[in-house]
């Protein structure tokens, strides 16, 4: 019985990182355990660090265009670690010809630029329910 | 100060309106809110009259424009001499489509150039590196060596245009590949004229595009101030940036503060690197965002104008007058973007654009309505120049200096935007200056704090975010955006093969460990990085030759 455990991470070459830290505030604010892994994080540092700190949400912040490159890489990743379980947030500038595709490998949720911080708060709690009860 | 002797004596005319036609009101009626405030959080009365000015000077804080402070505009006759350059930032794909992107932009009327490189090219990263996987030609155009910049330019005559490149960590190498495509071109390096925004400290404070630690990357920055002002003497070094630190998050008078203070930072290291003031400074240009609220916009770029002319000469003493004009460059909010209703997003940049040209920008670039969902599509970049020109040409407001000098409100928001980059300037001298400011974590503190406040004041409704938080449209449709896929990465890729393959290798190492013996000692690394441009050397070749010599830079991660 513990809180809900988010990696918040800025994977590929960006360095825009205002939404991934007013991300991570607003989680750790709603009682969650945050951990930011800060810039240039590649797919196999992230799931590394969900492993070693046994996360329950990743939560991926990418503007660039490169989500198409590295949730794939993100999700087989998890598959071969054994952390299937692990819910995929992916924050960004996402087209909606992506959305579809980003579903259908796996990434439970995705947020455009203007979602409410709250919504993405309530998503989680809705998504691993066993852990939310907690708080 | 207002004398409070003054204030008992005699009740002043606001006070007396205050008491005999506004109170009755307030009992009747109570206003909207308990408190207005600007986007900043700044809190604005609800009046201001010539009582808010009596701090006010007129030969100090300036009443003319082209005289100093220059508060009202560095130019006598404003827009009417010169309208701003109408500036647009582009760039994605391949160095073809881009050229392509430019020639229709020039066709359509725009008088400069101003080029958005991909995230590889401004790592200093080669596209096949394995962090710039799913990133080459995205949110840029890929530039790796010379040749792809040859094709850049392709039926451009450099020596007619000139060109912006935003550039930051590896300015010197994309400036160096410029120099050498107008050195083919045959034009005169001395005539060529153009901007490299190579400002490293805001890169350090916000947009984190940083390669090599802080103190070498200042050592590229004098580098360059040092062979321009002999080589390249048109050519505007830096343009020292508070767009990125608004982007941020940072309030409107954050932005003025760092992004004068990373100024005055630079202008103290050309000092120490041997430059005379009046040596270097006259080429140093600025950039601002141009954010939604009206009027504290217009308030920053009159009281920047003043603050750099007051400290060019009282503390640098710069004697030629083009030392304290402070041109810049002003963009539309990106971050004001929302991808919800974006045809919203087309009145938001015009009242941006707006601000930016009350305020006497020298050149603008307006965002376009698409920018929150993709890069914007060939339609959209259109109407984001037809806005500036609308404005230009129709609205009227080019016909006046300055039309909002004198306003009591304008004045005294100008003076108060002063007084609190005065206040930021004391607290950032006092710890060493910007470079030990920003390794001890400050500039990037402050603007996180300010961001996460915006951030609360927008989930709370404190603000209103039309389309976001307030009428909101369940119902949208879909419009049309530019996908980039990834076929302008495939073909980088394989020419970069083919480069490496065909190239004179021998000639390549041989510059790279010229450049290299350049670092560890203290000459110019200039003329060693031209020839590692002219032997096709990558941009990845070169930074990591660089990145030997001085490592990289890693931030400590904290939210």
């Amino acid at each position: 019985m513990r809180t809900i455990r988010v990696v918040i991470a800025k994977p590929g070459l960006d360095g825009h990182d205002r939404g991934a830290k007013v991300i991570a505030r607003a989680l750790r604010d709603a009682g969650m355990e945050v951990i930011y892994t800060g810039l240039r994080q590649t797919p196999e540092m992230i799931v590394a660090a969900a492993l070693q700190e046994d996360a329950d949400v990743i939560g991926l912040s990418i503007l660039s265009g490169a989500h198409m490159h590295i949730c794939p890489k993100v999700m087989a990743l998890l598959t071969e670690k054994g952390l299937g379980h692990v819910k995929v947030l992916v924050g960004g500038i996402i087209p909606d010809v992506d959305r579809e595709k980003l579903h259908a490998m796996g990434v439970t949720g995705i947020f455009l630029p203007g979602s409410p911080m709250q919504s993405i708060v309530d998503f989680i709690r809705e998504q691993v329910p066993s852990r939310a009860e907690v708080i | 100060m207002k004398p409070a002797a003054a204030v008992t004596r005699t009740e002043t005319a606001k006070a007396k309106w205050e008491r005999e036609v506004l109170d009755p009101v307030l009992k009747r009626s109570p206003e909207r809110l308990g408190a207005f405030t600007t986007i900043s959080g700044r809190p604005i009365d609800r009046l201001y009259t010539s009582d808010d000015l009596q701090d006010f000077d007129a030969e100090r804080d300036g009443t003319a424009p082209g005289v100093f402070p220059y508060t009202r505009g560095i130019h006598p006759t404003g827009y009417r001499g010169k309208l701003w350059t109408m500036r647009q930032f582009a760039g994605f794909g391949t160095p073809e489509e881009t050229n392509e992107r430019y020639q229709q932009l020039l066709s359509a009327g725009g008088t400069g150039l101003s080029v958005a490189f991909d995230l590889p090219t401004l790592m200093g990263r080669d596209p096949d590196h394995p962090l710039s996987l799913g990133e080459v030609g995205k949110c840029g155009v890929s530039i790796t060596s010379l040749a792809d910049m040859e094709r850049l330019f392709k039926g451009i005559s450099l020596a007619d245009i000139t060109t912006s490149m935003t550039i930051n960590s590896p300015a010197p190498m994309l400036f160096a590949m410029y120099l050498v495509v107008a050195e083919q071109q045959g034009a005169d390096w001395k005539t060529l004229s153009g901007t490299i925004q190579n400002d490293i400290l805001k890169e350090f404070i916000a947009q984190k595009e940083y390669i090599f630690p802080p103190r070498p990357s200042m050592r590229l920055i004098t580098d360059i101030f040092q062979f321009c002002a002999k080589d390249v003497p048109r050519w505007n070094t830096i343009s020292v940036s508070g767009y990125h630190i608004r982007e941020a998050g940072s309030t409107a008078v954050q932005e003025l503060a760092f992004t004068l203070r990373d100024g005055i930072e630079y202008v103290q290291w050309g000092i120490d690197a041997g430059l005379d003031v009046d040596e270097f400074v006259p080429r140093m240009s600025f950039f601002f965002n141009a954010h939604s609220d009206f009027f504290e916009e217009i308030a920053k770029y009159r009281a920047a104008r003043k603050i750099w002319a007051r400290v060019m000469r009282d503390r640098f003493g710069a004697k030629d007058e083009r030392s304290l004009k402070l041109r810049f460059h002003t963009q539309t909010a990106g971050v004001s973007l929302t991808a919800q209703q974006p045809y919203n997003n087309v009145v938001r940049t015009a009242l941006q654009a707006l601000a930016a040209v009350l305020g006497g920008t020298n050149s603008l670039h307006t965002n376009s309505l698409d920018e929150a969902l993709s890069l914007p599509t060939a339609a959209a970049a259109t109407l984001a120049l037809r806005t500036q020109q609308v404005i230009a040409a129709e609205s009227g407001v080019t016909n006046v200096v300055d039309p909002l000098g004198g306003s009591y409100f304008v004045e005294r928001l100008t003076l108060d935007m002063e007084e609190g980059a005065y206040k930021y300037f004391d607290a950032i001298d006092r710890m060493g200056g910007m470079v030990a400011a920003v390794e001890a974590g400050f500039p990037q503190r402050e603007i996180a704090e300010a961001s996460y406040r915006f951030q609360q004041a927008v989930e709370s409704k404190e603000k209103t975010i039309v389309g976001v938080n307030a009428y909101v449209d369940p119902n949208e449709a879909a419009i049309p955006i530019l996908y980039i896929d990834d076929q302008a990465s495939d073909r980088q890729l394989a020419r970069l093969e083919e480069l490496r393959r065909t190239r004179d290798q021998a000639r390549v190492s041989e510059t790279l460990a010229a450049l290299k013996t350049a670092a560890l000692g203290t000459d110019n690394t200039m003329y060693p990085l031209l020839d590692c441009v002219r032997a096709y050397a990558t941009v990845g070749e070169m930074c990591d030759a660089l990145r030997e010599v001085w490592g990289e830079y890693e931030e400590v991660p904290s939210i």
